[in-house]
């Protein structure tokens, strides 16, 4: 266990460790709904996800501001994103290139992040949504790039209402956040692009 | 922590796995996502200056140098063949800076980085294809300045393309574009799909293979999920046609691929064969031959398995 003191160690191997996990996140944004495995190389801090401190550690650094919920922020998990990435832990959640969220937590709205602008739509932020499970919910129906026909998914622990912020945010498109949910060492991907079809 | 040493044991100095730095590779990655999440739009990215001239398939180094791992079997082409300058010269670099294992078998290969051709062989679900790009703008010959091309794709304003299109049926009877023939991804962006022939286009139309594309001089990557709708702009009363042939492949007799016309002596003389090189090896080796097969087999121009 940790202590307010003791920052746990990132990756052990950082090159493969990252690619493997890149690979994962690639997969899981390129084919919306189909939950990937980032794997348990880190023993992640407190308050994170094992996959969201993975997707973290592989892609976040100096050059891209994480908004974390405040009590992450100033505990052991903000810590750890300050010493192993190098990013900047900002408090107005549009400013930022990366973000937790507690699924269940009913602020802050999906909204509240950055959509990007239509001449750069590539500068959204990237929601990480910290989730109860990522089967057993409510069953949601997706299609759009990346999708087969249509894929049915089910997490479980999302606040009320999730899924029509999430119809909101398709709406944008081509601006909108993009989302993973995550829970234990796995993620699925729900950017933009995917459409909503049989919610609720 | 970022200098990579396990390739070999002797003393010289390591580059890091595959070539880059880590923060580069980061920096790329991040580009991939939002390109994957966005198809078909142009994402800006830090390209980096690479051990070969820009124009030389810079982009789609860098692109492979940010996702290939230990688990990956690469295969390159150029212009359809494993064997040509570009090709060999790439599949060495990452033989030399990712310890890649390298194919030249379609079917086998998990990333295939390319130059100007999709395979012949169809792709599948979790193939990865890197495309070569050296120009990612479909705009770019309309409308030179890149304030007012971004302009365009942010409002999907592309009434200039179609009447591009538009003339060249007017003057010729049909569009004259045989490669890099534009496309429209997911419904909303209009793409350029790399100066492949128009004859591969419909193999990007949902496509179970993801398709990432690179620009290093450019500094743009983008890309197209599996089973996304890339459809080749025409019109109601000039439907999109690819390219045909009235003979099929001398040396393999393959009737449904694409052919490069190549000229044999100086009496006008000629012969058409399969720009892919492995699929016409495959084809050989099964036992099919083209018209000039024997010809070609007792000059040593190709290994001939009888």
């Amino acid at each position: 266990m940790q202590d307010g003191n003791q920052i746990h160690a990132g990756f052990s191997d950082p090159v493969f460790q990252s690619q493997g996990a890149f690979r994962a996140l690639l997969a899981a944004l390129s084919e919306p709904g189909l939950a990937r495995d980032l794997g348990d190389a880190i023993e992640a801090p407190t308050g994170l996800e094992p996959a969201t401190a993975v997707a973290l550690l592989t892609l976040a650094d100096y050059e891209t501001p994480i908004w974390l919920p405040v009590a992450l922020r100033d505990g052991p998990a903000g810590a750890w994103l300050r010493f192993h990435c190098g990013a900047a832990l900002v408090e107005e959640p549009s400013r930022a290139a990366f973000a937790v969220i507690d699924g269940a937590a009913s602020e802050p709205k999906l909204a509240s992040f950055n959509a990007g602008d239509d001449q750069f739509p590539d500068r959204s932020t990237t929601v990480l949504v910290q989730c109860g499970g990522l089967e057993g919910g409510e069953a949601v129906t997706l299609e759009g790039p990346g999708i087969a026909g249509h894929r049915t998914i089910a997490p479980a622990g999302l606040r009320p209402g999730f899924w029509a912020e999430v119809e909101g945010n398709a709406t944008l498109y081509p601006l909108g956040i993009d989302l993973l949910l995550v829970h234990g060492t796995q993620a699925l991907g729900l950017p933009r692009s995917t459409q909503i079809v049989g919610a609720r | 922590m970022t200098v990579h040493q396990s390739i070999s044991d002797d003393a010289k100095p390591a580059y890091n796995y595959a070539y880059l730095d880590e923060q580069t590779k980061r920096m790329i990655r991040r580009a991939l996502l939002k390109a994957v999440a966005v198809p078909g739009y142009q994402v800006p990215f830090g390209s980096r200056e690479m051990p070969l001239a820009r124009g030389w398939g810079t982009g789609g180094i860098q692109v492979t140098a940010a996702i290939i791992g230990p688990d990956d079997t690469l295969k390159v082409i150029d212009q359809g063949a494993d064997d040509t300058t570009n090709a060999v010269s790439i599949r060495r670099f990452f033989e030399r800076t990712a310890d890649a294992r390298t194919t030249e078998a379609t079917d086998e290969a998990t990333i295939i980085q390319t130059r100007h051709r999709i395979p012949e062989a169809p792709l599948k679900s979790g193939q990865i294809m890197v495309y070569q790009v050296p120009q990612p703008e479909p705009l770019r010959k309309l409308e030179p300045h890149e304030a007012e091309t971004r302009k365009m794709h942010a409002w999907a304003e592309y009434g200039l393309m179609q009447v591009k299109l538009y003339e060249n049926i007017a003057r010729f009877g049909e569009v004259t574009t045989t490669y890099d023939y534009p496309v429209m991804v997911n419904g909303r962006y209009v793409m350029a799909p790399s100066p492949i022939p128009k004859f591969d286009n419909p193999k990007m139309q949902m496509s179970p293979a993801l398709q990432l594309f690179g620009a290093g001089r450019e500094k743009r990557i983008y890309a197209v999920p599996p089973h996304t709708s890339v459809r080749s702009l025409d019109f109601e009363d000039h439907p999109f046609r690819i390219q045909s042939w009235e003979q099929p492949c001398a040396l393999c007799g393959a009737a449904d691929s694409y052919l490069d016309e190549v000229v044999i002596d100086d009496q006008g003389g000629r012969m058409f064969v399969c720009s892919d090189s492995h699929h016409c090896e495959t084809r050989r080796a099964e036992g099919h031959r083209g018209a000039m097969l024997a010809d070609a087999s007792a000059l040593h121009l190709v290994e001939d398995k009888p």
